[in-house]
């Protein structure tokens, strides 16, 4: 049954990837992106990955697709056409070329007899540290004293304390990423370069305004 | 034959979505549409090491007296961080963007490029 | 989208609740599905909901950038912080057990601090993200009237 699920799943997924690739509207693509990402955190929820699957719905299907709208509402709404029609037809059937060269190696790849089939116990992902985090866990809760010592959801013991480094760095990443929207976009210089709404022509050279790129980006 | 598809099938979808999203970077111009390709091919990552962690019959890693048998909690943990991770690094690349449409008036890559060799 | 009725209030009427939720997720995290990391994220998305009805200016005055921007950094001196004190305290850095008076209750503790301060960072960063782009017009504008210091910061 939750064979049947995952794959009726994984298949709305590979075609809402399709129809992003095909769509010109960026309008259309954000918002099966947003589709894209409900989907994939249904699967987590089949997956076992609760937590995860929480994350990339608020995340994924939320914020992301906001940000997407805002963006496109300060670029453009459409896609445009290829100029050079050789040009683009040679991008697209070299990329579809290596993409599935690259494809089937991969999926050679996981036909070796080594590779651990998916859900298998067994498999060397399942040794070492998860089982003791999960033995750890189960021994504290297991001591059945109803105060607050012990805390049952293992993925927020892993993710605090004990991999609470790994965690303070991805924070770290998080508030880089702030800051740098922040520089970008918070009220640093403005420099126009003549585009194409006032002509074609790129002559270049006349550049309206001072080419100091931002010395006050700071905001 | 069945055996093999039924171990297998979940990598070879995660495969061909990853596939998709690179194919979306590679030939697409839009800058916007190659940042949704790169969600796509980043979340088909993260499908992947959910599938690793995967273990049949078992349930979510959430203690409850009376099951023995959770799922691997190592690639949920990296997953979740990740995924907020990445919504940090698209906001950051959509800012980059917004800042080119400003300098060159267009997001297509193929234009910027003919404006800076027209230099 | 302040002129549709049942937008503005319903906004309105949502936005306590979201942010309510986004509270049980951020300290319910050690026994269910939660955590730091979606609370910030959905504390964020009462603010930005409130922004796409009630307009940015309106928006600000409720989340000023000054406040949500200095969130970035406390969220991540908070957790930082908090190594420190179990060095202080005789232990390891980013090591609870030393934080009360025994090594479950420090582990709680040092799990529930480290938490607010990831979802005090997720939650400021996606603030102060969505500000900067739905503000961004705005910048541009302000730039023009004034007309020729382009690369003259009056934003600051």
């Amino acid at each position: 049954m939750i064979t049947v699920t995952n794959l009726a799943l994984l298949a709305f997924m590979a075609i809402t990837a399709w129809a992003i690739a095909r769509t010109r509207n960026l309008f259309v693509a954000t918002m099966l992106a947003g589709i894209y990402s409900l989907l994939t955190a249904t699967v987590f929820v089949l997956l076992d990955a609760v937590d995860v699957a929480f994350t990339e719905a608020a995340v994924g299907a939320g914020i992301t697709t906001v940000l997407f709208l805002g963006a496109l509402l300060l670029t453009d709404r459409q896609a445009k056409p290829h100029k050079n029609r050789l040009g683009h037809r040679l991008g697209t059937y070299g990329s579809m070329l290596l993409v599935a060269l690259l494809g089937a190696a991969l999926v050679y790849t996981t036909l070796d007899p080594l590779m651990p089939h998916f859900g298998d116990p067994g498999a060397p992902a399942q040794g070492r540290l998860a089982p003791e985090f999960l033995a750890d866990s189960v021994r504290q809760v297991g001591r059945e004293k109803p105060t607050a010592t012990h805390i049952p959801n293992v993925v927020t013991t892993t993710l605090a304390s004990y991999r609470g480094f790994d965690t303070l760095g991805e924070v770290v990443v998080i508030f880089t990423a702030g800051v740098g929207v922040l520089m970008l976009l918070g009220g640093g210089a403005v420099r126009r370069r003549p585009g194409p709404r006032k002509g074609k022509e790129t002559t270049g050279g006349e550049s309206t305004s001072g080419e100091s790129k931002s010395g006050g980006a700071g905001a | 034959m069945w055996e093999t598809f039924l171990g297998l099938y979940n990598y070879w979808i995660v495969i061909l979505l990853m596939m998709a999203g690179f194919y979306i970077v590679m030939s697409r111009h839009n800058l916007v549409k190659k940042l949704i390709g790169l969600n796509i091919f980043q979340s088909a990552v993260f499908l992947f090491y959910i599938s690793v962690g995967k273990v049949k019959g078992a349930t979510a890693p959430i203690v409850e007296p009376g099951i023995s048998s959770y799922s691997n909690p190592l690639p949920h943990v990296l997953i979740l961080t990740a995924i907020v991770v990445g919504v940090a690094t698209v906001s950051l690349g959509l800012a980059l963007v917004v800042r080119l449409k400003e300098a060159y008036g267009t997001i297509e890559e193929d234009e910027i490029n003919e404006m800076d060799a027209a230099d | 989208m302040i002129e549709h009725v049942v937008l503005r209030v319903i906004a309105k009427l949502l936005a306590p609740f979201i942010v309510l939720f986004a509270l049980y997720v951020q300290f319910h995290g050690d026994f269910g599905p939660g955590g730091g990391f979606q609370a910030g994220v959905i504390f964020a998305s009462a603010f930005i909901l409130f922004a796409l009805i009630y307009g940015v200016e309106n928006a600000r005055q409720i989340a000023p950038p000054a406040v949500a921007q200095a969130g970035i950094g406390l969220g991540v001196l908070l957790y930082a912080g908090t190594g420190v004190a179990g060095m202080l305290l005789g232990g390891r850095y980013l090591d609870y057990s030393v934080l009360a008076h025994d090594a479950g209750h420090g582990q709680h503790y040092g799990i529930l601090i480290i938490e607010f301060g990831v979802g005090v960072t997720v939650a400021a960063v996606m603030i102060t993200v969505f500000f900067t782009f739905a503000g961004r017009r705005g910048v541009l504008e302000a730039r023009e009237d004034t007309g020729v210091p382009h690369d003259g910061d009056d934003e600051r």
